[in-house]
């Protein structure tokens, strides 16, 4: 053992490799920048490299690469509240309130050394356990995976936002689309209208785009201003640093539970920063910053989501099974090599993986610094007028939107989402909650359904069920305090300020009656399957007609300062005030924009927008118009050609053959 | 991006100086005349990244590249979706017949296929196979269940056996089928993400019995038989010329289905069920996976590409490195890899009907 230890410290430490891995971050820094291409895209990249490489070189390349893409993936997550990757979800909830309030430099910087320290305790945690590990991932079985999505899902009463009924439906809402397409017991199909896309489940790179990203372009187009509101970018990135310093113990707790959840086959990557975020609201004292910039809402997803891609190499490396779509690539990057991952892997090979383990720690070093050293920079990005950086976000999002299926319906279902969640923003129905909810819908069933067929309910006294069974328990109990303790404060509160309260509240009431259906719906086609296919469902609506029942009865019939009752329309004054554009306005365009690319195509659809959006809202000169218009489409034209990625193609393209770049 | 003239006018010149030449003309020589110099060959693959099918595609990517004319760069473009018929369909609607789109295709696109899913709009028949790459199977169980070989299988009866299975139409259909044709009462339990989730829920103990392709047999399974925590039964067995069922050459020393099935049985298998399951054994594991051109694809094309494949395939680097990916079976290449497929993609109505019946009762599958 101790000579594998050497071997492999050589290696990694040798010129040759850290060339190689070097070369690998670079190229994971500039893809993962970009959202929705991620690791899989830089793969196709890598890919003609590797051959005829020695494998340790080869080896590097990948490591680097597969390293930090939850690294850079931040930028856009932080400056642009557009998720890049569904590992950064979370940071958009605290990293975007910051660069709005002109901190995002601190944000990044803040991000970034979190990262840095959840890849380097990932791999120092990797290290010892790695050699042990085997028994410990075969303890976790489908019972004790059904435990952990039920301790996510618990997450959701200190995410539910001031009215706990709104939050809970908000979450089976999106239990509700999570489980859109087959079954998982009986493959039968579920709310799919007959509809192919459907039949695959909706994306969760759209879902994350949808509502996050749309909503915040929509908010700040309306408010016609730069992201930042201060001119100042204010303290630098060094704050971020110290913050981190200050929440040492916060970080090294989320990098715990980064590297517990990535090494559990089968919960997948997209969960890990949820229940960061979640963990740090519940064990923070003053919570009423989260989700308004609270420093703590950055660090605890960063730290848990870098050191997840260490804990993701164990089942990889030794069971041969990816727990990540960056994972899944990084063992086909293996194969081709010629390494195996199996059991070899923490015997004759041992020297390989230590090499993978530390290489993976160099990576991050090299990545978050780097990105540290650029955030200063980068966060000027957000002192720029809104109206100009709107058109390239919004074809940036529908690329990246576009990449899940390179389906039209994936436009489709982004604009969709998109309005549902400007609605919940308005009405504020708790968006984290929805995407909960989603993110552990299909996870949760299967591993329940799977759970009572492998053990029947004898399940639930298996010891690791317990164990998880006792941490709920706490997570419920944090979550119920949390809500009494601010129930406390608002009763506190003498006079309840009229003016933010809606007093029209017919808006509010048919948005929750058109959930309500939704739920009916869902509980209608639950019906239509058999018992084994349509039972989650059924359970999940029938419990969340009763809920939203609630809702709307307090709506109706209670009292104008229920919590329950909220509409930013009025709580920001928009309603008063004729020189916000109305909501609708914006979605129109949208709308417009996926219209065209229906008809004509994205490259054509793309070009008019840009240039209309341009000329009509930033009011830019002709020239101006031309030349931004001009660089975007060469710009994102040269990258779906190289990533040999495909653009969205319109009924146009079908009927008539298009030269390139048209067709 | 394939509306270029000069591949077409390349090809025409091709055809006129072949004509020229008269009759004597080799076809040997008339591919030469193909040209892809500065192309860009699109490799569809129907599978995510990282897949085993992507793997075998961009195994084989750079090494066909060296060989074609001209040496094009292969690009593999991933478009998954709608368990692979997504990406197949594409390929049917758009590929140009000039030898720069390209499909491969794994038992995913040919189990819809052969089984009427309403997903499907592609047509096998109508494209030219250049390459079939098999691989086998083994079928191995638990210890506990106390059994040694094949030769115990008759124990097993009226025991419940569990089975954890990515659903009953994927690849799993092959051991459903076969352990219902030996009459063992099996319980699948499905959603499984792969088959390595299958092979983790068998080394927890969560399920008795479990089968795997032979890459992964090797690597991950072999330990744990060398453990006497899992105990092999059979290989799924490989097709002679004839069709027939013989011992797969990776495993000599493990009966085939027909053999397990005779020796728990005392009789060889024999009626519908057992002419289905070799169907779809075909279509699963003789020719898993196959490369394909578009239809009216012009013979100096596939002749072309055909070359190139097999140049790939007996090239030093491919032996060097093919057993790690493919395992050691031998790659059909230009016509018997179109016998493979013609083989594999045939079924009368007759047994269509059959197999949909019993996937209907058996699992609650709804055409």
């Amino acid at each position: 053992m101790i000579e594998a230890f050497l071997t492999a410290l050589v290696t990694v430490f040798s010129g040759v490799h850290l060339l190689y891995l070097a070369g690998g971050v670079t190229l994971g820094l500039a893809i993962g920048i970009f959202p929705g291409l991620g690791g899989i895209a830089g793969l196709s990249l890598l890919l003609p490299f590797l051959y005829g490489m020695d494998p340790t070189s080869a080896l590097a390349m990948l490591i680097g690469l597969v390293a930090v893409i939850p690294t850079s993936d931040t930028f856009t997550s932080v400056l642009m509240g557009i998720p890049g990757s569904s590992g950064s979800q979370a940071t958009v909830l605290d990293g975007f309130p910051l660069a709005k309030k002109g901190e995002a430099a601190r944000a990044l910087g803040a991000a970034f050394a979190a990262s840095l320290f959840g890849g380097l305790f990932g791999a120092a945690v990797l290290t010892a356990f790695v050699l042990i590990a085997r028994p410990v991932i075969l303890a976790f079985g489908s019972a004790e995976l059904f435990m952990l999505t039920l301790l996510g899902l618990s997450m959701v009463g200190v995410l539910a936002g001031n009215s706990l009924v709104k939050g809970l439906s908000a979450c089976g809402l999106g239990l509700l689309l999570g489980s859109v397409g087959g079954a998982p017991a009986t493959g039968e199909f579920r709310m799919t209208f007959g509809n192919f896309y459907l039949m695959d489940g909706i994306p969760l790179v759209v879902v994350g785009l949808g509502i996050f990203a749309l909503p915040e372009i929509i908010d700040l187009l309306r408010q016609n201003r730069a992201i930042s509101e201060a001119s100042e970018l204010g303290s630098g990135w060094l704050d971020g640093v110290k913050d981190l310093v200050r929440h040492k113990w916060l970080a090294f707790r989320c990098a715990v539970i980064g590297c517990i959840v990535g090494a559990l086959p089968g919960l997948g990557g997209s969960v890990v920063d949820w229940i960061a975020y979640g963990h740090a609201v519940q064990t923070s004292k003053d919570k009423e910053n989260f989700g308004s910039g609270d420093i703590r809402g950055v660090l605890a997803p960063e730290s848990s989501n870098n050191a997840k891609e260490g804990g993701g190499l164990i089942p990889t490396l030794l069971f041969g099974i990816p727990g990540s779509g960056s994972m899944a690539v990084f063992l086909g990057g293996m194969v081709l090599i010629g390494l195996e991952p199996g059991p070899s892997m923490v015997g004759n090979n041992l020297d390989i993986t230590y090499t993978i383990v530390w290489s993976l720690a160099l990576a991050n070093v090299l990545g978050a610094g780097a990105c540290l050293l650029l955030s200063k920079w980068v966060a000027k990005l957000t002192t720029i007028p809104y109206a100009l950086m709107a058109p390239f976000m919004i074809t940036v999002i529908c690329f990246a939107a576009f990449q899940a299926t390179r389906d039209l319906d994936d436009l489709i279902s982004l604009v969709a989402i998109g309005v549902l969640g400007v609605l919940m923003k308005r009405f504020g129905w708790p968006r984290p909650a929805f995407l909960i909810g989603f993110v552990l819908a299909s996870g949760m069933e299967t591993y329940l359904y799977q759970a009572l067929q492998f053990d029947g309910i004898g399940f639930l006294t298996k010891p690791g069920v317990l164990i998880i069974g006792v941490l709920i328990a706490l997570s419920i109990f944090f979550a119920v305090r949390h809500i009494a303790n601010s129930q406390q404060e608002l009763g506190a509160k003498p006079e309840v300020d009229n003016t933010s309260v809606p007093q029209n509240r017919m808006p509010q009431i048919l948005f929750a009656g058109a959930i309500w259906l939704a739920f009916a719906y869902g509980f209608y086609d639950a019906m239509q399957r058999t018992l084994l296919g349509g039972v989650f469902t059924a359970g999940v609506c029938g419990l969340m007609l009763v809920l939203t029942s609630v809702v709307i009865f307090k709506l109706v019939k209670g009292n104008i300062n229920d919590t329950v009752n909220f509409d930013s329309e009025v709580a920001e004054g928009y309603a008063f005030d004729r020189s916000v554009a109305s909501m609708l306005h914006y979605v129109y365009w949208l709308v417009g924009l996926v219209v065209a690319c229906y008809l004509f195509g994205y490259v054509i659809s793309t070009a008019l927008f840009f240039m209309l959006f341009l000329l009509v809202k930033a009011r830019t000169s002709i020239v101006k118009t031309g030349v931004l218009t001009a660089s975007a489409l060469v710009f994102m034209l040269a990258l779906a050609h190289v990533m040999v990625l495909e653009l969205p193609r319109g009924l146009l393209q079908d009927a008539v053959n298009m030269p390139w770049p048209l067709g | 991006m394939k509306s270029k003239t000069s591949p077409y006018s390349k090809l025409f010149k091709g055809a006129a100086l072949g004509v020229a030449c008269g009759i004597g003309l080799s076809v040997s020589a008339m591919a030469q005349a193909v040209d892809f110099s500065g192309e860009r060959v699109e490799f569809i693959m129907p599978f995510k990244e990282g897949g085993g099918s992507d793997t075998w595609a961009r195994f084989f990517a750079p090494l066909i590249s060296e060989q074609l004319p001209g040496q094009p760069a292969i690009v593999v473009k991933n478009i998954p979706g709608g368990g692979s018929t997504k990406g197949a369909n594409i390929f049917q609607q758009r590929a140009g017949n000039d030898g720069l789109t390209v499909l491969g295709t794994s038992g995913s696109t040919q189990f819809p296929y052969l089984l009427g899913d309403p997903r499907v709009n592609y047509e096998y028949k109508d494209w030219k196979a250049v390459l079939a790459s098999p691989t086998g199977g083994v079928f191995y169980v638990s210890a506990d269940l106390g059994i040694k070989s094949a030769a115990d299988l008759g124990k097993l009866k009226g025991v419940e056996v569990k089975y954890a299975s990515q659903g009953a139409t994927s690849l799993d259909l092959i051991p459903l089928l076969a352990m219902d044709i030996m009459g063992l009462d099996v319980n699948a339990i499905f959603g499984m993400k792969g088959r390595g989730a299958g092979r983790l829920a068998f080394e927890r103990g969560e399920v008795n019995v479990d089968y795997q392709t032979s890459s992964a047999y090797l690597t991950k399974v072999l330990p744990l038989v060398e453990e006497g925590k899992a105990i092999p039964i059979m290989s799924w067995g490989v097709l002679d010329d004839d069709g027939n069922l013989q011992r797969d050459p990776t495993f000599p020393d493990l009966p085939h289905f027909a053999e397990a099935y005779e020796m728990m049985n005392g009789k060889k298998p024999t009626g519908i069920e057992f002419k289905v399951w070799k169907t779809f054994f075909a279509a699963g594991f003789a020719a898993q996976k196959g490369l394909f051109l578009p239809k009216e694809t012009p013979d100096e094309v596939v002749d072309a590409w055909t070359e190139a494949v097999k140049k790939a395939v007996a090239s030093e680097s491919f032996k060097a490195r093919s057993e790690d990916v493919l395992g050691s079976y031998p790659q059909a290449v230009g016509k018997q890899a179109q016998k493979s497929f013609a083989v594999a993609l045939d079924i009368t109505d007759g047994d269509k009907e059959w197999i949909r019946n019993w996937l209907t009762e058996k699992y609650g599958t709804q055409f």
